[in-house]
């Protein structure tokens, strides 16, 4: 019960951010409306069956939930500079409420991403079978988990002087890396690579809002070895940051 | 200068002694204890021993205030005690449990040195969201009362003044309603009206039968408000008593006066001087109550002229106090 006060604050503190909503919600959103408004006539984009808007929702949505993720790293480092992550030291707070916490509040903003961007298409005349939707959203989520961990470890690791240019690069050449923007074809040396990405198998599960197909069993294992790696790394960067004495 | 109010460290420790038997059952030896501290660090003109084996007890329902410059060791020492920063070497037991412990079971509240609040939220839903991390914490309601927060208690955080916010981040430590509370350089950032409501705060949850130990570097401070002074120079505590006694020790204010033929030993046994010096025709009286004292010299003493009376500064104070030449002077001075 208690944890749960302290979570519904960090939650009100995220939605409140009016700087930080605009840049990882609002961005994405206006970034949709440029490329997909003047293309909404685009019914079979790349010769690929789909719609231009429907194939940016999905992308776009990609793309803002990650960064949503990976933006708690800012909110830390900031954090960390004002000093209020030692005070929290001197409280009872656990790791797993303090963790839980920022969690779900990064959770939150992927949500009203998602949500938004839904919103959005359907404004340009995108509609999806209500099955592909609720696959995409649960896959997107499972997939995201892996961006979670590394915002916090980023946070714990990297002053709020650079932290902008961490995230941001790191968003960008994920995003890049896993296909994004465009496709990564299906052989060669950035296929290749972006299937070892979390960032792809992120990009696939937006997809399963155009096909209806989930992740091959590769896909999992990748989001499960990347989630579990910058979960550990997360931790390792949390405790070396409040590292205290007994 | 002794205010009527302030207690002498045996009389505090008496007054409290009974309650705490009555109220809390301790396990033994349950105060604060520093048992030989120590911490070093590095630094390119090589090690700096901030702390060096001190030992501290305070019981439960003292005042402390830890006295020292800038450079002392008080704030290396608070965050040894609140677990912090590990120790070298010794050990630290607060209530008979590990300053882990302690903060787990959310008995010790502390406003550091530095800090500020995180912001989009107003000061009574910070308030609500950290006591929601404790076992047992005050109301909201009362701390905002307590802490004279009512008026902005729905201001957000980032909206606040300096003091404003100093005054916050006390109520942040009281909240938890701790046995504890712990009090770094509090009213650094303060204005002369803001210090002395905050004191006043302090001193009414310190009348809780709470344990209190703030470090200053303000002498006026620790007599004001602490039934105990831990004296602290070099990483060293150089003296432990009541207000009185410590500024005995100092000598708060300095009386210089031409006096060529008066005996030292008698100017020393002046009520209210500590210590007489002479220089040449001049002598020198470090006093604790310098209002008695010159009284006293006057009608001892109508010959004396030139009379100056000068406050002694703190830092003089504590140079007296460390005087003795030491084995690592260098080290100290890279202390100080």
């Amino acid at each position: 019960m208690r944890g749960l006060v302290y979570t519904r604050y960090e939650l009100l503190r995220a939605f409140r951010n009016r700087r930080f909503f605009f840049f990882s919600i609002g961005f994405p959103l206006l970034f949709y409306f440029v490329i997909a408004s003047p293309n909404r006539g685009v019914h079979d984009f790349d010769r690929s069956g789909i719609s231009l808007p429907l194939y940016y929702m999905v992308g776009l949505t990609a793309f803002g939930t990650m960064v949503a993720m990976i933006s708690t790293g800012t909110r830390i480092a900031s954090e960390r500079q004002i000093g209020w992550t030692r005070q929290l030291r001197i409280t009872p707070l656990s790791t797993r409420a303090y963790f839980r916490a920022k969690l779900l509040a990064a959770y939150m903003m992927s949500g009203l991403t998602i949500v938004l961007l839904g919103l959005a298409g359907s404004s340009l005349g995108v509609s999806l079978p209500a099955g592909h939707w609720l696959a995409m959203v649960g896959l997107i989520l499972v997939a995201l988990l892996p961006f979670a961990a590394l915002g916090i470890m980023l946070g714990h690791l990297i002053n709020v002087d650079s932290i902008g240019p961490a995230t941001g690069g790191g968003a960008s050449l994920l995003a890049f890396l896993g296909g994004t923007w465009f496709p990564l074809g299906s052989h060669g040396f950035l296929f290749e690579l972006g299937r070892l990405l979390p960032s792809y198998w992120l990009v696939q599960a937006a997809h399963t809002g155009l096909t209806g197909h989930g992740w091959p069993v590769r896909g999992w294992v990748v989001i499960a070895v990347w989630s579990v790696v910058l979960s550990a790394g997360a931790l390792y960067a949390f405790r070396r940051d409040t590292k205290r004495a007994g | 200068m002794q205010r009527p109010g302030t207690l002498s460290a045996a009389s505090a420790n008496r007054r409290y002694a009974g309650r705490v038997a009555s109220t809390y059952p301790t396990v033994d030896g349950a105060g604060i204890r520093l048992d030989g501290l120590s911490k070093s660090f590095r630094s390119p003109e090589g090690p700096v021993h901030a702390v060096r084996e001190i030992d501290v007890s305070i019981e439960r329902g003292e005042t402390v205030a830890l006295l020292g410059p800038n450079g002392a060791g008080k704030s290396t020492t608070i965050d040894m005690l609140l677990g912090l920063q590990p120790p070298d070497s010794g050990g630290v037991s607060l209530f008979g449990r590990t300053p882990r412990q302690a903060v787990d079971g959310g008995l010790v509240g502390a406003m550091l040195q530095t800090g500020s609040l995180i912001q989009y939220l107003s000061v009574r839903e910070l308030l609500t969201m950290m006591a929601s991390v404790y076992p047992a914490p005050l109301g909201v309601d009362e701390v905002l009362e307590q802490t004279g927060l009512e008026a902005i208690a729905r201001r957000r955080t980032q909206k606040l003044s300096g003091g404003e916010t100093q005054r916050v981040r006390f109520a942040l430590a009281i909240v938890s309603n701790p046995d504890l509370l712990v009090l770094d350089e509090p009213t650094v950032a303060m204005d002369v009206e803001s210090r002395h409501e905050f004191w006043k705060s302090m001193r009414s949850f310190a009348a809780r039968g709470k344990t209190v130990v703030f470090a200053t570097h303000y002498l006026e401070e620790a007599d004001q408000n602490a039934d105990r002074v831990v004296l602290m120079a070099h990483g060293r505590i150089v003296a432990d008593g009541s207000p009185t006694e410590i500024k005995g020790r100092v000598g708060s204010r300095t009386i210089r006066a031409t006096l060529p033929d008066a005996d030292l030993g008698e100017l020393s046994g002046l009520p209210g001087v500590a210590n007489a010096d002479r220089h040449g025709e001049a002598a020198l009286l470090s006093c604790a109550d310098s209002d008695q004292a010159i009284r006293a010299l006057l009608e001892r003493f109508p010959a004396a002229r030139d009379i100056e009376i000068t406050g002694a500064g703190l830092e003089d104070a504590f140079l007296a106090l460390t005087a003795d030449p030491d084995s690592d002077a260098p080290d100290a001075a890279v202390a100080l």
